[in-house]
């Protein structure tokens, strides 16, 4: 297998972007990136679109994009993850390269959720499980499949609604700080304990909000990559794994299975202890669709043991200066998450820390070099754990 | 007609998509375009005049006995006759050991709360209902089970012991399966 880097990246305004089309909202990142790479289209050989769809009209979006961003006829494929279909495409693109097939791939997400209403919208996220077992007669939701995790959870650790808050609180104060975040407004513990219950015990403000947005990263081979740039940043390692999609199959419901095999597989392969991955790593991204999200994500990922996820929030351990900053960009929570595009944005995001190119009051400070995504399909259906690195 | 499933989401459905439809047809007969400024954001929008409906059709045709179950009052799972592989929901294959010959048998009648959710914001087909709540019990017979729990969730424990019912859902009127604190 051949070594990966990422050299350029780019990421469109998240929101609800009634001002843009699908495959023109492609294009503000897809530009981005290229300007960011120094490349025209004529140097992408490869391209994969990651888009769920079905709230959208576009049945065939790979083909839609790659018409729009000037692509055809380069070879194009449209993938799907749930909620972590950036990063299935970015693992696409990724084989594509390691296995010497092409030198420059892009991996674009993208996601247009307000094409359709919102109950439209709760009602295809709520049938992303099994669907005739969960769904048909029983009208399981999104925060619902995470809130039977979060009942089980609080009541087997003692965290409380305020814990959870705290997780929407830091998200949201470093949305804040990010320009193309959907929300940049700083929430305080009170209005998101105030904020009505979607799927009890979870609340709005626990919730990430419906997103449209797109992000595009461009990867290239070892040679490539040393004439596009001097700051070249390792795809070290992608690890991956699956859950089972029926919630009633799962051994407990305190944390995400596919994750902790993800993060196991993703360290052996990084050279990363896994007893201390928090050593190794300057900056995390993870998946906070839901503030439980985030804190089971600390234990999957072993940055905290388990049951004790929450005090490192509690702690403000996962803020910048603390054990590990988590999320600086806003999170989904925050920032947005426009299912297809969200685990593109995180390397995207990555790749800038590294290269130390975000707003200064929400840059972690590099030291060892190394940054974590960590992407989650559906309610553990999927799971990416993936590593990069500038060395 | 008394309430049933199907005039029940109709009628919701209705209540959601009627209105915007009815302003739609207003648009375009006064414009000549569906196209309209979002209020919020100033921006152009075209509002899509080829509606979707969609309505699936599942098979149920290898678990036919999982159905018959149901009309008689009784929640069905399967075992591989070769391997004893338990399954629910019911499979009509055994992936451990590649057979398909399977012995059906009913589910124990009480089981333990292990987590359950109160669906406060809901799906647009099952926006006709109060809020609902959902749980997955663990069944003595070796799996879990997920459905709706007929209970004030304040009175929700992890562990207490839930009573499996069969029968037609109040306002629905289809033969379906929940929990009950037993
Ligand atoms: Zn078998």
């Amino acid at each position: 297998m051949r070594k990966v880097a990422v050299v350029g990246v780019g990421t469109s305004k998240f929101g609800n972007r009634t001002d843009v089309s699908l495959p023109e909202l492609a294009w503000e990142s897809v530009k981005e990136a290229l300007d960011d790479a120094r490349l025209g289209t004529e140097d992408i050989e490869a391209f994969v679109v990651g888009n769920v769809g079905g709230w959208s009209s576009e049945m065939l979006p790979a083909v839609v994009v790659g018409e729009y961003c000037g692509l055809v006829p380069k070879s194009g494929v449209r993938v799907e993850a749930a909620c972590a279909t950036g990063s299935a495409a970015v693992r696409t693109a990724y084989h594509m390269i390691a296995s010497g097939e092409a030198d420059i791939v892009m991996a674009i997400g993208v996601e247009k959720m307000n094409e359709s209403p919102t109950p439209t919208v709760v009602e295809f996220i709520g049938r992303a499980g099994n669907y005739f077992w969960e769904f048909e007669n029983f009208g399981l939701t999104f925060p619902g499949y995470y809130a039977l995790y979060a009942t089980a959870y609080m009541h087997r650790y003692g965290a409380t609604e305020e814990d959870l808050c705290k997780v929407a609180v830091k998200n949201h104060y470093y949305g804040s700080l990010n320009p193309k975040a959907q929300f940049q407004k700083a929430i305080t513990v009170e209005e998101c304990l105030n904020s009505r219950y979607v799927a009890w015990p979870l609340k709005l403000y626990d919730s990430s909000p419906i997103t449209d947005g797109s992000s595009a990263v461009i990867l290239a081979s070892e040679e490539a990559a040393k004439k596009i740039t001097d700051t070249p940043v390792w795809i070290k390692a992608i690890g991956y794994a699956n859950g089972t999609a029926n919630l009633s199959k799962r051994l407990d419901f305190i944390g995400l299975e596919a994750a902790q095999i993800a993060a196991q597989m993703a360290y052996k392969k990084a050279g990363i202890d896994p007893q201390e991955p928090v050593k190794y790593l300057d900056v995390a991204e993870v998946h906070d669709c839901f503030t439980i999200a985030e804190i089971m994500a600390y234990e999957d990922l072993g940055f905290a043991k388990r049951g004790e996820g929450y005090k490192l929030v509690r702690e403000g351990q996962t803020y910048i200066g603390g054990l590990i900053p988590v999320n600086v960009d806003g999170g989904l929570k925050a920032k947005g998450h426009p299912i297809g595009a969200t685990g593109v944005s995180m390397i995207a995001e990555l790749t800038r820390q590294l290269r130390q190119q975000v707003e200064k009051s929400r840059q972690a400070p590099i030291r060892k070099g190394m940054a974590l995504a960590h992407n989650i399909g559906g309610t553990g259906h999927y799971a990416f754990v993936t590593i990069l690195s500038l060395s | 007609m008394s309430d049933n499933v199907v005039n029940s989401v109709s009628k919701t459905l209705d209540k959601l998509y009627g209105e915007p439809l009815k302003q739609l047809e207003t648009l375009i007969g006064a414009t000549g375009l569906p196209v309209y400024k979002d209020p919020k954001s100033g921006a152009l929008l075209w509002v899509d005049v080829r509606e979707l409906r969609l309505r699936f059709t599942l098979s149920v045709n290898k678990i036919a006995k999982f159905v018959d179950g149901l009309r008689e009052g009784k929640l069905l799972y399967t075992v591989c006759k070769r391997c004893g592989a338990k399954y629910f929901p019911p499979q009509a294959d055994c992936p451990r050991c590649k057979a398909s010959d399977m012995e059906w048998r009913e589910t124990s009648p009480v089981g333990e709360l292990i987590t359950w959710t109160v669906i406060n914001v809901k799906p647009a087909s099952f926006s006709h209902h109060a809020d609902y709540v959902v749980g997955i019990v663990k069944m003595p017979d070796g799996f879990n089970i997920t459905a709706w729990v007929e209970a004030d969730p304040k009175t929700l424990k992890p562990g207490m012991k839930m009573r499996l019912l069969v029968d037609r859902r109040p306002g629905e009127n289809y033969i379906t399966y929940w929990f009950k604190p037993a």
